[in-house]
């Protein structure tokens, strides 16, 4: 068993910071720390379930109907997560909203499937979900935590500041969204410039 | 809840709450095909479209999951009949127009995966529009994808002339116009619809 | 990611791909169909333990409610278990058994989505004693501002929306002003950095008690009979 398989989605093919992909959920919901780490979690899990359920059904499946069968898998483990997540914790499924749903069609889930486990063992293919999703959660927990911190002046709702602090709203907004993206991308880009 | 105008619900879903903007929906096409001015308007065209045939289809589903009493079945029949129908359209287009299949054929499997087409037949749902409003909003949303769409096209056409430090090129850089695109729409919600 | 073109002579007949896809929706059907009905009772437990709390939260003083639904000739009965919905209302009681007052459930357009709210009405003071947002997608920092700024909440410590004398519509209907500029009961100063959300809640709770406090008010004995033993 080959532990780069696990590895690579953490740093060398961060789903968000390298491959920029699945940034629909990562803006939206990155505004406080909290909501990040949840949808991080969330996609984590259906990214290695998903992974798995593809890699079982990888022989079983003709070429054809392949795309449309996994996003049925992917659509049930989805709606799987969003009535964990409402039996957990209706005031966090409040504050992810639609966003859970739209996991469907975050490209890097169906990206992984079709690039990854559609062509390798479910060991392999659970390690590669399980990696890409601890990446990408890493990525919006990155996110979230710049946008809370300066937009809040808090960290998992703790408030770091003295009270004088004064919040930049725009970072919650969607715009702040935006900017905090770009800035990591540039950080990542100038990083990565010296082996690239 | 008062009825909302269906030029109210147009103007919300076009400006001041637009996919794109506001929500972060349909990002991938919009970094992926925002560089030229022409696929740009071409892409907005064909998911505009997609929108507003997905929105019909995700209000005739909800009847019947209405009907059946079964809500859980809600995101997986969305998914599939919007996968089915990007296809189905595909073809039709293909049959019945080849110009216009060239110019929206290769963007249409792109669609399927494209958030704001789902997210919109989520919105409309949880909003519980009638079948007037639920068309209003597909339009809305369609139009502002596309305005959000051609504008960027025309911000990177502009920079590929300037002169930018290496490490900003490419994604981030479009991803800066964006906030400030982002920021310029917000000033929308002073129309108060 | 794109759907790629299908790799040429891959077709292997209609059967295979039929088996797989029934057989694939048949288990992914299942499974959803498992998970639901494991997690709906805690759900919805933890639902009405919810709207319990924002009752309480809305009708300070109450200490158990019950809830009531409109029948066809205007009256109000216990409401029977089932699916809850925004017609209901919510009768809090103090320890004495006597209504406190009456949570209702509004809703209306805000500045990002539909915001759901619960508000108390005081029965013999005919005001609004407490506002609870149950839903709302408001910006956070800047909208939802009107759940916790302590200044625009306590607008809603005695907001009148008494009824003329022959109580068929409200005396003042509820006005959003600007901040600081509130001069009677009926007027609720509206939130800097808030506006469009603390109109849109003006509005919400203006329609809301014009459209049916006059009808509540004539039904008061519904809610108070039920005591009795």
């Amino acid at each position: 068993m080959n532990t780069e398989d696990f590895w690579k989605g953490l740093w060398r093919e961060n789903p968000i910071f390298v491959q920029v992909l699945g940034m629909c959920p990562a803006l939206a919901v990155s505004n406080t720390a909290r909501n990040a780490l949840a949808m991080g979690l969330a996609t984590l899990f259906v990214l290695v379930a998903s992974n798995a359920a593809v890699a079982l059904l990888r022989n079983f499946v003709p070429k054809q109907v392949r795309i449309a069968t996994y996003i049925l898998v992917i659509a049930t483990f989805v709606t799987i997560v969003d009535y964990t997540i409402q039996a957990i914790s209706l005031e966090l499924h409040r504050a992810l909203g639609a966003f859970i749903s739209l996991i469907v069609v975050n490209c890097l889930i169906l990206g992984r499937a079709e690039a990854f486990a559609s062509r390798n063992s479910i060991g392999r293919s659970v390690l590669d979900g399980a990696g890409m999703g601890l990446g990408f959660t890493l990525a919006l927990l990155s996110l979230g935590a710049v946008r809370e911190i300066l937009g809040s002046g808090s960290l998992f709702g703790v408030a770091l500041f003295h009270a004088d602090f004064q919040p930049w709203v725009i970072m919650l907004l969607p715009s702040g969204g935006f900017f905090t993206l770009a800035a990591w991308l540039m950080l990542f880009g100038r990083w990565r410039a010296p082996d690239a | 809840m008062p009825e909302q105008g269906l030029g109210s619900i147009f103007l919300n879903a076009c400006l001041i709450n637009n996919f794109v903007l506001a929500y972060f929906l349909g990002l991938c096409p919009f970094l992926g095909v925002s560089n030229r001015l022409e696929t740009a308007t071409r892409m907005g065209a064909a998911v505009s479209f997609v929108m507003l045939v997905a929105s019909v289809c995700a209000f005739g589903i909800e009847r019947v999951l209405v009907a059946i009493d079964a809500p859980y079945l809600r995101l997986i029949s969305f998914i599939v009949v919007i996968a089915s129908t990007v296809q189905l359209v595909e073809m039709f287009i293909r049959k019945t127009s080849p110009t216009l299949f060239r110019s929206l054929g290769i963007f249409l499997p792109l669609i399927t995966t494209n958030c704001a087409i789902l997210g919109l037949a989520l919105f409309q749902t949880n909003k519980g529009y009638s079948f007037s409003q639920s068309i209003a909003y597909a339009l809305g949303a369609g139009a502002g994808f596309t305005l959000a769409l051609v504008l960027m096209a025309g911000l990177r056409e502009k920079l590929d002339l300037a002169p930018v430090p290496d490490p900003v090129r490419g994604t981030a850089l479009a991803l800066v116009l964006a906030g400030i695109l982002s920021m310029a729409f917000m000033g929308f919600a002073g129309l108060g619809v | 990611m794109s759907a790629p073109a299908l790799p040429p002579g891959a077709s292997e007949g209609g059967w295979p791909m039929a088996r797989a896809m029934v057989g694939v929706g048949l288990v992914c059907g299942l499974l959803i169909v498992f998970v639901y009905e494991a997690t709906r009772p805690r759900i919805e437990r933890a639902r009405a333990e919810a709207l319990r709390q924002a009752v309480f939260e809305v009708l300070p003083g109450a200490n158990s409610s019950r809830s009531f639904e409109r029948e066809q000739d205007g009256h109000y009965v216990p409401a029977r278990d089932g699916a809850s919905s925004a017609e209901r209302v919510h009768a809090g009681f103090d320890a004495e058994n006597r209504l406190v007052g009456l949570a209702l459930e509004a809703a209306g357009m805000g500045y990002q989505d539909v915001i759901r709210l619960l508000y108390g009405y005081a029965v013999e003071s005919e005001t609004i004693i407490g506002v609870h947002v149950l839903e709302s997608r408001e910006t956070p920092g800047l909208g939802d501002r009107v759940e916790s700024d302590a200044g625009f909440q306590a607008n809603f410590a005695r907001l009148d929306v008494s009824l003329t004398a022959d109580g068929r519509v409200i005396l003042h209907p509820i006005e959003v002003v600007k901040p600081g500029e509130k001069r009677h009961p009926w007027q609720i100063d509206g939130l800097t950095g808030a506006t469009i959300t603390s109109k849109a809640i003006g509005s919400i709770l203006r329609e809301s008690t014009l459209a049916r406090l006059p009808a509540i008010r004539v039904r008061l004995a519904d809610f108070v009979e039920e005591v009795a033993p």
